[in-house]
């Protein structure tokens, strides 16, 4: 049976399904930065960016874009009615106190105890930028993860423990692949959902780590 | 009287020495104070600590201070940009050093300067790189790492507004890191859209009151974003001989 792997919009969909009407959300740079697209038009969720603001909008229309309302990737945004900003200690205040309710974040690796790394490969030659990757993953309440299952050499970014970096340790609540959406228990990694194609058996060899069925 | 603008770019940066440890405001070029980095330049300091959220973007405003071999080391939280190339080549070149901190410890070290703690316990880096070597204890039944306040004798900001006491209000998300660097930095040096007279600025709408502000001085709203060639006239320098030059 051929495999219908979930496109980067489907993972971006199902985690914005997963977010209720009047959470606090902070969306990590790159595949998370997809999930605004999809948010129920019938919740009021409100979006957090590190750098001072509540009620993030979406991008402006080409020529009205103002340079001092960006987001965290540095791209122009707007802000909502209800919006509201603030200095950079309390943004952190926010995400460090245990406010924002949901953060998605994208990953290199996640271990089966919930530990992240996303933030630096390790090579010598890389130039190490955490930003608020350690403080998000620390104090948001419900961590997600949004990653491809594999890497492009075909092993499973979910490890049984981490070979990068760590950006925090026992952190992850849940994690949106390509080929499944998976909860992190205590008694281990537990499958919520599995594309199309793809059997149970077959999810747990690609991820090289024992799962337990929904 | 109480009078905290001065007439030039030059006088707001004059008395910054070599050595010194200087925040520069601003995430990205959003509330980066470019202006008074050009005066920077001009001055001469050298052998700086350089406190910013990055490392320089393009070849303007800090990554141009960086380029001229002022600064000997950066404290940050993410220097890897797609346009941070001076940067990256000068780490490269082992010719600048990096003290890499997550974003939030490194608001809330300068926070905690501003507000006269030595340090702080945070679960933020515990058990990362980051994390490593730092004193720990378990509060609650979570281990935390210990963070000193950081400090600065200068701070450089970007704000919209100033009145002549150095009370503030700032632009949309421009205002990041400007309130707590004011107040963590011996001399606030801050540059403005506008300077409004005493009592114009809505004290229930002051971010940053003057007694956090040591310099104000005025930038002309048509500066360009991006720093004109070195050498040429720039609108903000004011009448020829009137303001500092670039170069």
């Amino acid at each position: 049976m051929t495999v219908k792997r979930y496109s980067r919009d489907e993972m971006a969909a199902k985690v914005a399904r997963d977010i209720a009407e009047g959470a606090y959300v902070n969306l990590g740079i790159g595949l998370p930065t997809l999930v605004a697209n999809h948010l129920p038009r019938d919740r009021e969720i409100v979006l957090h960016s590190e750098n001072g603001i509540l009620g993030m909008g979406p991008a402006p229309a080409a020529g009205h874009e103002d340079m001092d309302l960006i987001n965290a990737g540095k791209q122009a945004v707007t802000l909502l009615a209800g919006g509201a900003y603030f200095h950079h200690a309390d943004s952190f205040a926010m995400m460090r106190g245990g406010h924002i309710d949901v953060c998605v974040l994208g990953a290199f690796q996640v271990s089966v105890a919930g530990d992240l790394a996303n933030w630096h490969t390790g090579a010598p030659d890389a130039i190490p930028a955490v930003g608020g990757a350690m403080d998000l993953a620390t104090g948001a309440k419900r961590v997600y993860v949004m990653m491809e299952h594999l890497t492009k050499g075909g092993e499973s970014k979910i490890v049984a423990s981490l070979t990068y970096p760590p950006t925090a340790l026992a952190c992850v609540d849940r994690i949106y692949t390509d080929l499944a959406v998976l909860d992190v228990t205590p008694q281990g990694l537990r499958v919520r959902e599995r594309a199309e194609g793809v059997s149970f058996d077959e999810l747990e060899r690609l991820t090289g780590v024992a799962l337990k069925e929904s | 009287m109480i009078d905290k603008t001065v007439s030039t770019l030059e006088v707001a940066v004059a008395g910054i020495e070599d050595g010194a440890t200087v925040m520069v405001g601003g995430f990205g070029t959003s509330g980066i104070p470019a202006a008074l980095i050009d005066a920077l330049i001009a001055q001469g300091a050298r052998d700086l600590t350089v406190v910013n959220n990055n490392a320089g973007n393009g070849d303007h405003g800090l990554a141009a201070l960086l380029a001229a071999r002022r600064v000997r080391k950066i404290v940050c939280s993410f220097p890897r940009q797609v346009d941070s190339w001076v940067f990256d080549g000068l780490w490269r070149a082992g010719a600048i050093e990096l003290e890499l901190v997550p974003q939030g410890t490194l608001a809330e070290r300068i926070r905690a300067a501003g507000a006269g703690i030595g340090a702080f316990f945070t679960p933020t880096a515990v058990g990362t790189e980051l994390g490593a070597g730092k004193e720990t204890r378990l509060i609650d039944g979570r281990e935390h790492v210990l963070e000193h306040a950081l400090r600065a004798d200068y701070a450089l900001i970007r704000a919209d507004r100033a009145d002549r006491w150095g009370n503030l209000v700032y632009r949309k998300a421009a205002r990041n890191f400007g309130p707590i660097m004011a107040a963590a930095a011996a001399c606030t040096i801050v540059e403005v859209r506008e300077i409004v007279p005493l009592g114009a600025l809505d004290p229930e709408a002051v971010v940053t009151p003057g007694i956090y502000v040591k310099r104000v001085v005025m930038i002309p709203p048509e500066r360009p974003s991006v720093a004109s060639p070195q050498g040429a006239p720039r609108p903000w320098d004011g009448p020829a001989g009137a303001g500092v030059g670039a170069a």
